[in-house]
């Protein structure tokens, strides 16, 4: 049995909306904490945020979203790559951001 | 008594606009999904009260909400829009191929008869249908596998499939129109298609009469006469008396023949409507005036509506699925602008007034006319 740790996730609003939640998110991952656990396991709690956080079929970042932690962009990591330890640990989120562009 | 439900699709939310049969006051609810774009909403013409919305943006790409209740509650439902096989290429703007990407869905088409059962128009240019109230999508691949598909390529506004239309005698025919590739046409309930763009002639593109390529923006039908289409082209209005076998321009006196939107009366199947816009270089209509033009011969003798709209300074346009008509009579219709207005008539067109007047820009408008 892999450990399962929580994580805690910080959405845009529109994705907040979307999975009608008002605050962060916490998930349980199972086993190493990573991008890709991370979203596989805030899709298996929320399935209406497939495909908006990820393509359906190449799991690729949308373009217009970064990921944050720890005041680090992380986006252009390996999905597998570890998550910082403070993000393990619940003591920092792990951010889905909505790039500022557009009108 | 009767009532009119009118369902808005606008660049920052879905908005649901309600009256009585008098259609005199209306009720505002939203924005729904606000900051979204809604490209289109729709009812189920078998139950009213199942609805489907299409929400997109660029950062969060597409959802499908449905409603069961009249538009007062929403659940999200299937967004996974996945070409059937290998999606193979289109071509680009400069000729070249480029693989086919799903963007955005442009149009919901619910069946006639079953609440259940949804087409949806797709960018790039694909139809998918579901048969379980939205929840999964299929491609219905034999309109891109035709043969003409690698050829098609994007109008200004995306390679979009943006009509869809179900003949009401017959349950294996059916309508679609893509920009810009044309018209084409199904008779066994969306398995195989064909082009019916014969009659069309456009001159921006290298063969004017060419069997694909042509920017059709819109067709419509009257139900009662599924065989009669109407066409508001990239440029030209055109009439088919064959089910798209042929076409002929109608386009007759009207001061310009580009537009986006036609419709069809609901109680006189000879009586439509379009929107004159200027040019496609200037999207906005002739002279600053905001006119409704209307046919009552099918085509070619158009009279301008211009009571109660603007008649000077304005410079909205009025895009391809952003006009509807009810069922009462004398028959309501109905328009939104790009500039947040959404204006109607309660007799055919003879004079209009605003319903709202600024919502953000008008993507569709959708009528059901409630019992």
């Amino acid at each position: 049995m892999q450990p399962t740790t929580a994580v805690r996730i910080v959405l845009p609003l529109h994705l907040r909306t979307l999975a009608r939640v008002d605050d962060e998110v916490t998930v349980d991952v199972q086993g190493d904490v990573t991008q890709r656990s991370v979203l596989d396991a805030l899709e298996a709690s929320y399935p209406m945020l497939r495909g908006t956080i990820r393509d359906h079929v190449t799991q690729q970042r949308r373009p217009f979203l970064r990921f944050f932690a720890c005041a680090e962009d992380l986006s252009h990591e390996q999905p597998d790559a570890p998550l910082p330890d403070a993000v393990v640990a619940g003591a920092e989120p792990f951010l889905v951001i909505g790039a500022l562009a557009g009108g | 008594m009767s009532g009119v439900r009118i369902l808005v699709g606008t660049r920052k939310g879905a908005f649901i606009l309600t009256s009585d049969g008098t259609r005199e006051r209306w009720d505002v609810s939203g924005p729904h999904f606000g900051g979204w774009e809604i490209y289109h909403l729709k009812g189920s013409p078998a139950d009213p009260n199942r609805l489907y919305v299409s929400q997109s943006t660029g950062w969060f790409g597409q959802q499908i909400q449905r409603s069961s209740d009249g538009g007062r509650t929403w659940e999200p439902v299937g967004n996974e829009f996945k070409y059937d096989g290998v999606p193979g290429t289109h071509q680009w703007y400069d000729g070249t191929p480029h693989p086919w990407e799903f963007k955005r869905v442009w149009h919901l088409e619910p069946s006639l008869t079953d609440p259940d059962t949804i087409y949806a128009g797709v960018e790039d240019a694909a139809l998918f249908r579901s048969t379980d109230a939205g929840t999964t999508w299929q491609e219905l691949p034999g309109l891109r596998g035709h043969g003409s598909g690698p050829g098609w390529a994007p109008g200004a506004g995306g390679l979009c499939l943006h009509t869809i239309l179900l003949d009401p005698s017959d349950p294996g025919r059916m309508y679609i129109a893509i920009s810009a590739a044309g018209a084409f046409r199904s008779d066994d309930g969306g398995a195989t298609w064909r082009p019916i763009n014969r009659g069309l002639r456009s001159e921006h593109i290298p063969d004017p009469t060419a069997e694909v390529g042509h920017c059709v923006h819109r067709i419509a039908m009257h139900r009662s006469r599924p065989n009669v289409l109407f066409m508001q082209k990239h440029w030209d209005v055109m009439r088919s008396d064959d089910g798209g076998e042929s076409w002929s321009e109608v386009s007759g006196n009207l001061p310009t023949d580009f537009g986006f939107p036609i419709d069809v009366h609901a109680n006189e199947p000879e009586t439509i409507y379009v929107v004159p816009i200027k040019s496609d270089s200037e999207h906005y209509p002739p002279d600053g005036k905001l006119r409704v033009y209307r046919s009552r011969t099918g085509g070619h003798e158009w009279e301008a509506l211009t009571k109660g709209l603007p008649q000077r300074d304005c410079y909205v346009n009025v895009l391809r699925d952003a006009m509807a008509v009810d069922a009462l009579d004398p028959c309501g219709v109905y328009f939104g602008t790009t500039g947040g207005q959404v204006y109607g008539s309660a007799n055919a067109g003879d004079s209009w007034a605003p319903i709202v007047r600024d919502l953000p820009a008008v993507m569709s408008v959708e009528v059901q006319t409630t019992p």
